[in-house]
């Protein structure tokens, strides 16, 4: 069973085909991972074996039928709980949206529906994609599969989780500030922020309209590729999707050359606030791109430094207006309908007892951001940050083909370290933030480890140019694997600290 | 700039959003830290840098006027909190002096 487990999705689709093992026996083996260590892990909120079974047996017969089958077809994957999927429950981690089942498909469901993926269910994320831990989540903390006592990262802890404790070879998340990247980065896997409108927000669950992106997870370079082939492309139903192609991410990881690449490094990512550990990986990983042929140059980007900031303006701003929604009045809890109360007051007591903290700290900034007397010095600055940033990027690809910084400053903290302190939370989104304001693309990709502890290598492009993230990202990949004779998470399935995930023993 | 946690309060009530009295008093100071923390925006947003909504050049976006299927109102219904029929049931709208 568990080399079942320590498979790529590639490989697992690959032997899907051929029928060398059936997409049934693979989804049970991850079911059966996920029975196993998921009290340990809690990466899942809700798990369908009944209706993952069902979908492998599809694809089966499709095989036997000798019908083609698509390059991820029978490969299972873990959810992100933003992502709508008729029939089964939605709560983007809030109790205000518990027993909600909605009645249709996100975009992206379909499309992996249509591809043959096998959905095993609903991970676990910080309320309304809003955290760096899970530990925003309204039901549960979700653990980080290297040391329990640790966070998995945020919001997409739950995917990356499912991932580190092989309870999933392929994940999706949605990337508003860095929930896909510092995730990927803390847990040791692979995680994409395509270019914004690169892949549609449609039946996606809303935190700031502007910036949010959905994109893949996966244990891979290539596997994160084949899946963002998958899920990516124009979406008629959602109105700031782009309408251009794909660019061919699945020949960029395979190509993965970075011979005449010219990658620049952000000079304001570093220094104090970093880990010397994070630093050093980072370093080295520089050394390895030069050796394969790439030329690295400094970089400077000057507003980098006010990113935080006006992200913390912006997004709270559409938060306060994307979660006015949740009025008790078509979904979702209803509090206080006593045959008195008016609808103001049901509206005040709902959202009162059904938001957690974070998600009524955004609420009230953003509240104060966009009113009248603030606006202009709070909110109005932060768009024109937004302007400096994007210039800044501008001109700094003028010069090089890709940016590159660690994509968290330090490792993953322990639960409860960051809990009641905002700011040093948010800090955690520090590199990750400035290409959610301009749109680009960025991936996050491990680089090896720090204190036992995986580090994130952090890969910028400009928009529509996600395949130099999966060239750099690959030769990167390629190059360390066959240093340490196996990817990040094979040393902790060796390791005697990931002996619990019993996947141990098999390569 | 320190907000007290009436200032909080009265956001709360514009936002649609009951905070206890033991939130007021916890949110206000990390409010206040938070924003002083975000000010530093004004630092560098000089009269001439022009304002980013959005990081795709889009104004309009039309798409062709078909008609699609909808989805069923049972289905949609099935989710609400309260139901009469067939309808989405509220609490009461006009207050009495209305």
């Amino acid at each position: 069973m568990s080399e079942l487990l320590r498979a790529g999705a590639a490989e697992l689709a690959g032997r899907i085909a051929t029928g060398e093992v059936s997409a049934r026996e693979v989804t049970a083996a991850h079911l059966d991972q996920i029975a196993a260590v998921d009290d340990r892990i809690k990466a899942f909120l809700y798990v369908d074996g009944e209706r993952a079974l069902a979908a492998a047996d599809a694809v089966d017969a499709h095989r036997a039928a000798g019908d083609e089958l698509g390059p991820l077809a029978g490969v299972p994957l873990a959810m992100k709980d933003i992502f709508t999927m008729k029939g089964a429950p939605t709560t983007c981690g809030s109790r205000i949206l518990e027993g909600w089942v909605p009645p249709y498909n996100s975009t992206i469901t379909d499309k992996l529906l249509a591809a043959g993926v096998v959905v095993l269910g609903k991970t676990n994320m910080d309320e309304f994609a809003m955290g760096s831990s899970t530990e925003n989540s309204g039901f549960f903390t979700t653990h980080n599969p290297w040391d329990n006592t640790r966070i998995p990262g945020g919001s997409g802890g739950g995917s990356a989780a499912a991932l580190a404790s092989f309870e999933a070879p392929l994940a999706i998340g949605t990337d508003t500030g860095g929930s896909i990247r510092q995730p990927a980065s803390v847990t040791g896997t692979v995680g994409v922020k395509p270019t914004y409108g690169g892949t549609s927000r449609y039946g996606v669950v809303a935190m700031a309209s502007s910036l949010d992106t959905p994109g893949p997870c996966a244990r891979t370079v290539l596997d994160a590729a084949l899946l963002h082939q998958v899920i990516a492309g124009w979406d008629p139903r959602d109105a700031t999707s782009i309408n251009a192609p794909v660019p061919d991410v699945v020949a960029a990881a395979r190509h993965a050359d970075v011979k005449g690449m010219r990658i620049g490094v952000v000079r304001e990512f570093g220094g104090e606030g970093y880990q010397p550990g994070v630093e050093q990986r980072f370093a080295e990983s520089l050394a390895v791109l030069e050796g394969l042929g790439a030329e690295i140059v400094e970089v400077s980007c000057p507003h980098f430094d006010y990113a935080l900031a006006a992200y913390y303006l912006i997004m709270p701003s559409e938060v306060s207006s994307n979660l006015a929604r949740f009025d008790a009045m078509r979904y979702g809890l209803r509090v206080g309908d006593d045959g008195v109360n008016s609808v103001e007051e049901v509206m005040n007591l709902t959202r009162g007892a059904g938001f957690g903290a974070e998600a009524k700290r955004r609420i009230i900034i953003g509240t104060y951001a966009l009113s009248s007397g603030y606006y202009d010095a709070y909110y109005g600055s932060a768009q024109k940050v937004r302007t400096l940033i994007t210039r800044d990027f501008d001109a700094a690809f003028e010069k090089v083909d890709v940016l590159v910084s660690p994509t968290t400053p330090t490792t993953a903290f322990t639960i409860g370290e960051r809990a009641d302190d905002p700011l040093a939370m948010y800090k955690a989104d520090l590199c990750t933030i400035p290409s959610n304001l301009a749109g680009n693309c960025a991936a996050s990709v491990p680089c090896g480890l720090a204190d036992g502890l995986p580090v994130g290598f952090q890969i910028m492009a400009p928009a529509l140019a996600d395949d130099r993230l999966y060239r750099v990202g690959a030769a990167l990949e390629r190059e360390l694997t066959s240093r340490w004779g196996g990817g990040l998470l094979d040393q902790l399935a060796e390791s005697p600290s990931g002996a619990y995930l019993k996947v141990g023993g098999v390569r | 700039m320190a907000l007290t946690p009436a200032d909080v309060a009265r956001l709360g009530e514009l936002a649609r959003v009951r905070l206890t009295e033991e939130e007021l008093v916890h949110l206000a100071p990390q409010l206040d830290v938070i924003l002083a923390s975000v000010a530093r925006v004004t630092e560098v947003a000089g009269a001439d840098v022009p304002p980013t909504s959005h990081a795709l050049p889009l104004t309009n976006v039309f798409r062709k006027d078909v008609v699609t299927e909808s989805l069923p109102a049972e289905a949609v219904l099935a989710g609400a909190p309260s139901v009469e029929d067939g309808r989405f049931r509220v609490p009461r709208i006009l207050t009495e002096d209305a």
